[in-house]
């Protein structure tokens, strides 16, 4: 053994970096364990999560598409129904990914896996454990949306180039949400309070003009829904799909950016409470 | 720790009325555990109960209504939309709840915490155990269809009078669905995510594909089988009879009532050799 | 038959253990072991000062002090929910206190956590190994978060796994290991960084004779090499022969400080009477003993009798026509001292 050598060892060496109290500039660690771990996951269950949106996809496009017919498109001219949804479904899929993983998974690896109690006890900070998850869970979304996209163009529902820009800006929704998903978790002691994130998100889910227009709500309804974040994440990815900007396409991005710093303040002053109890 | 020689005026009854009552009444004291463990999370099962059918109406029957209606109301045999997908939602919601309780608590019972052992070092027998469980389930199904159809009627969309059997069908196909389902949970030995799988590749293909939010006739050919063996589309179908008097050949409704209670009773028996096989081990 | 931690050919020190075992089991003969220098010549490495964390209203640590000098092997005793592991996570920060103070090498765990953990190596009460890896991913992932290179983690890993007896299993998944093997990886895993300080928190508990005595073997030679031991345990044996000094806590308090061998002087007769009577009549037998020896404690199962001459208390017993079923006489130990200081059910 050589702990005893006077020479700077490799233990030693690391011991004598400096860090802030929350921060190693080592999230790449929990990256690369991240990467290790999902060899020993079952990769049918990890293909199952890019399924669901294609799943709902053909059944509301094609089956409820063939009795809805065409519906007007953010360009004002008129789309098929599947067009319409998809680049919803890719919005809310992103949002339930980036949701689960910095939720449910964290909570999980939390309380149950006691995962990060072995990591904190080594010299990772919080902040690089956060950094390290958000960062797989975003990788995970850019796959899915890959693949989403690319079920679109086999459909047929893919009609500009400009669509591809689908992939980065679900990549940024996804951010956003899993920014503020991780600060609430720590807020969030027991399963039971788990499950109110689901109480959130179905009817953000459902209401979001995701599978109608918001003009069939009264006036007051529709200022609610646009004050959900998901919104703007579907009409960010409609417009894009379709390629037909107008002035409210910047500020979509910008609630997405807005959404992005301010999750990761929260959860940057939360840090102690979500991870050290 | 304590002594508790305090305690000792009271007396346990003897073994041989221990043993009479369990096997007797073993299944609901079993049923009676699973039921306090419910109760613990009791308030989630409200919300859920209530928010998810007044969240499924009122974005399809009302919002995703005024797309749909605006198509003409033949597609939907003369009906509203809501009318048209309020039995399929409370079917579909009864599976899924089935769904779940029929997965994670069961490994849970066999793997996780090993709840089923504790009872099962008591007289309780491996079948009693099980039994329980699937009365305890059952109830939650019943109560929560019941609270789904009211939701229903508020929604103006079971306007003939059978409608309350409606719950009794959700109820069914949730077992239908969830007694098969258990016998493949009980027989799970190592958890490589197979209930994601589960949920993701039979789950949700059944609830989307069969017939619950348009009629199984607008999907093309190649998919419209996953409803016809879909527990889901045998329910909704059957739920649409009695809703709101869905016109099909009789001999169609007493298929689907068939088809529902084979499933069950095919899962019961299942389940139950596998609670024994297992436990036994 | 399997030896779980590798023992290498030529080692000395598990004569020393044995040594030091006979030395301090006696009640009197007990001296700091000659060849361990003072206390006070060495650098302090931890120092606590009315240390407090609380739940709610339930205070689990309640305001201790200590400090631990560098190579010292510390012991923390105590009754379940004492506080010990929450005071080992305090130390770790990865809990934070209330409120007090404390340092490890001179820095505030709350303010320098990455910094004070790169020194440290933790065996926590319950094993979180990473169950998604393989035995030996979970040591390379591991030393990764304290940003070791590869090229010294694998031969390290190898090293460790040969230590822990793991190396056939090094390809399998953690899920597969047994209780034993599992705790024998969480050792060799905290002793991937060769860290200064080392936090065990009832290391022990659920590993085979074999491989306890092979822990206490590289204990005592990290021990040689100046690593301090921070310890908690409920096997009083183990704390004999392990720690140099220890905290008695209950309740979040500190009931006592010193050496074994010095609590045993202080808190203990020098031998103790063991009489069992029969679970109904210890109670009631325990008014007919009073006067004999110094002090008598009433357990559930026996009656203890604290006497600095055992046999003439027995004598004594038998003379006022007491006749106990069993009866046995035996020196002093340090877990007396324990039922002494944390007991529920003194009578004095
Ligand atoms: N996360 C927590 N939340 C609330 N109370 C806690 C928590 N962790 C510990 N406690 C309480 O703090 C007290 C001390 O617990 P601790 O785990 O430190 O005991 P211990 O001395 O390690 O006991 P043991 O010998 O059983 O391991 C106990 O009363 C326990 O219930
Ligand atoms: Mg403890």
């Amino acid at each position: 053994m050589s702990a005893g050598l006077p020479v700077k060892s490799a233990p030693d060496q690391a011991r004598s970096r400096t860090f802030g109290p929350l921060y190693s500039r080592n999230a790449r660690a929990v990256i690369s364990r991240g990467l290790l771990a999902t060899r020993s996951t079952n990769w049918l269950v990890m293909l199952s999560g890019f399924f669901e949106p294609v799943l709902f996809l053909i059944s509301m496009g094609v089956g409820l598409g063939a009795i809805v017919g065409s519906v007007q498109g953010p360009g004002g001219g008129e789309i098929s129904y599947a067009a319409y949804i998809a680049p919803a479904l890719l919005a809310v899929s992103a949002m339930n990914g980036a949701v689960y993983d910095s939720t449910w998974n964290v909570f999980f690896k939390m309380n149950f896996a006691k995962l990060y109690q072995g990591m904190l006890y080594t010299s990772l900070g919080p902040l690089d454990v956060a950094l390290g998850e958000i960062f797989l869970a975003l990788l995970r979304g850019l796959l899915y949306a890959m693949g989403f996209t690319a079920v679109m163009g086999v459909m047929g529902l893919i009609t500009t180039p400009w669509a591809l820009l689908m992939v980065p800006a679900s990549v940024l929704i996804a951010f956003g949400f899993a920014s503020i998903g991780m600060g609430i978790t720590s807020f969030l002691k027991t399963f039971q309070q788990m499950d109110w994130v689901n109480f959130v998100m179905l009817p953000m889910f459902l209401f979001s003009a995701t599978f109608y227009p918001l003009s069939v709500y009264p006036q007051p309804i529709q200022w609610l829904i646009q004050a959900m974040p998901l919104w703007h994440g579907v009409e960010l990815l409609r417009q894009i799909s379709v390629g037909a900007f107008t002035a409210a396409t910047p500020v979509h991005i910008g609630h997405y950016l807005v959404m992005t710093a301010a999750g990761m303040l929260l959860t940057t002053l939360r840090l102690r409470q979500l991870f050290l109890k | 720790m304590t002594d508790g020689t305090a305690r000792e005026a009271l007396r346990a009854h003897s073994p041989d009325i221990a043993a009479a009552r369990a096997r007797r009444w073993g299944a609901f004291y079993y049923a009676e555990q699973v039921l306090r463990v419910m109760k613990g999370y009791g308030w989630s099962i409200i919300m859920y109960s209530v928010g998810h059918p007044v969240a499924y109406l009122f974005a399809m029957g009302v919002g995703l209504a005024t797309l749909v209606d605006a198509q003409g109301a033949e597609a939907f045999g003369g009906v509203g939309y809501v009318t048209f997908v309020g039995p399929a939602l409370l079917v579909s919601a009864s599976v899924m709840t089935a769904t779940n309780e029929f997965t994670f608590p069961v490994m849970d019972g066999f793997k996780w915490r090993r709840t089923y052992y504790g009872p099962h070092a008591s007289p309780l027998t491996p079948q009693q155990i099980a039994a329980g469980h699937i009365m305890a389930v059952t109830l939650r199904l019943l109560l929560q269809s019941a609270v789904y159809f009211a939701a229903v009627v508020l929604f103006g969309a079971a306007p003939g009078g059978w409608g309350w059997a409606t719950i009794l069908v959700a109820t069914l196909a949730g077992l239908s669905f969830g007694l098969p389902l258990m016998a493949y949970s009980a027989s799970i030995t190592e958890d490589k995510g197979q209930f994601a799988l589960v949920m993701r590749f039979i789950v949700m293909p059944l609830f989307l594909f069969s017939g619950t939010f348009f009629p199984l006739d607008s999907l093309p050919l190649a998919v419209r089988w996953v409803g016809w063996i879909s527990p889901i589309w045998h329910g909704t179908e059957l739920g649409r009879v009695f809703s709101y008097g869905y016109q099909q050949p009789p001999l169609l409704t007493v298929l689907h009532a068939v088809v529902l209670v084979a499933l069950a009773v095919l899962g019961w028996f299942l389940t139950r050799r596998q609670f024994a096989a297992r436990m036994g081990k | 038959m399997e030896v779980p931690f590798h023992l290498p050919a030529g080692s000395t020190s598990l004569r020393r253990v044995h040594n030091k075992a006979t030395m301090s089991s006696g009640a009197t003969g007990a001296v700091q072991p000659a060849d361990e220098p003072p206390t006070e010549a060495r650098p302090t490495v931890i120092t606590a000062e009315n240390l407090t964390k609380t739940y709610g209203d339930v205070a689990a640590v309640d305001g201790i002090s200590f400090s631990v000098p560098a190579g010292e092997s510390f012991g923390l005793l105590g009754p379940n929910g004492a506080g010990k592991s929450t005071t080992m996570k305090m130390i770790g920060g990865v809990t934070r206190r209330t409120s007090g103070a404390l340092h490890i090498m001179g820095l505030d765990p709350d303010s320098h956590g990455p910094e004070v953990r790169a020194h440290l190596g933790v065996v926590p009460q319950q094993d979180n190994l990473d169950e998604e890896l393989r035995v030996r991913d979970n040591l390379l992932v591991y030393g990764r978060y304290f940003g070791l290179p590869m090229s010294y983690l694998k031969p390290k890993a190898d090293e460790l796994l040969e230590f822990a007896q793991l190396t056939d299993k090094a390809k399998s998944k953690v899920d597969a290991l047994s209780g034993g093997m599992k705790r024998r990886l969480t050792i060799a895993r905290s002793l991937i960084n060769e860290p200064r300080i080392l936090l065990l928190d009832e290391p022990t508990t659920g590993l085979d004779p074999q491989a306890r005595h092979i822990l206490w073997d590289r204990l005592f030679r990290l021990k040689e090499q100046g690593v301090t031991l921070i310890l908690t345990t409920h096997y009083m044996d183990e704390a004999e022969q392990l720690c140099d000094r220890l905290i008695v806590v209950d309740k979040g308090r500190i009931m006592a400080e010193g050496s074994p061998a010095q609590l045993i002087r202080e808190h203990s007769t020098r031998e103790v009477v063991e009489l069992r009577f029969g679970s109904e009549r210890n109670t009631t037998i325990a008014s007919e003993l009073q006067g004999i020896g110094e002090r008598l404690e009433v357990l559930p199962d026996r009656v203890l009798i604290y006497a600095h001459d055992g046999e003439s208390a027995l004598e004594q017993v038998a003379s006022r026509g007491l006749r106990p079923l069993t009866s046995l006489v035996r020196r002093s130990s340090l877990e007396d001292v324990f039922l002494r200081l944390t007991g529920r059910s003194l009578v004095d």
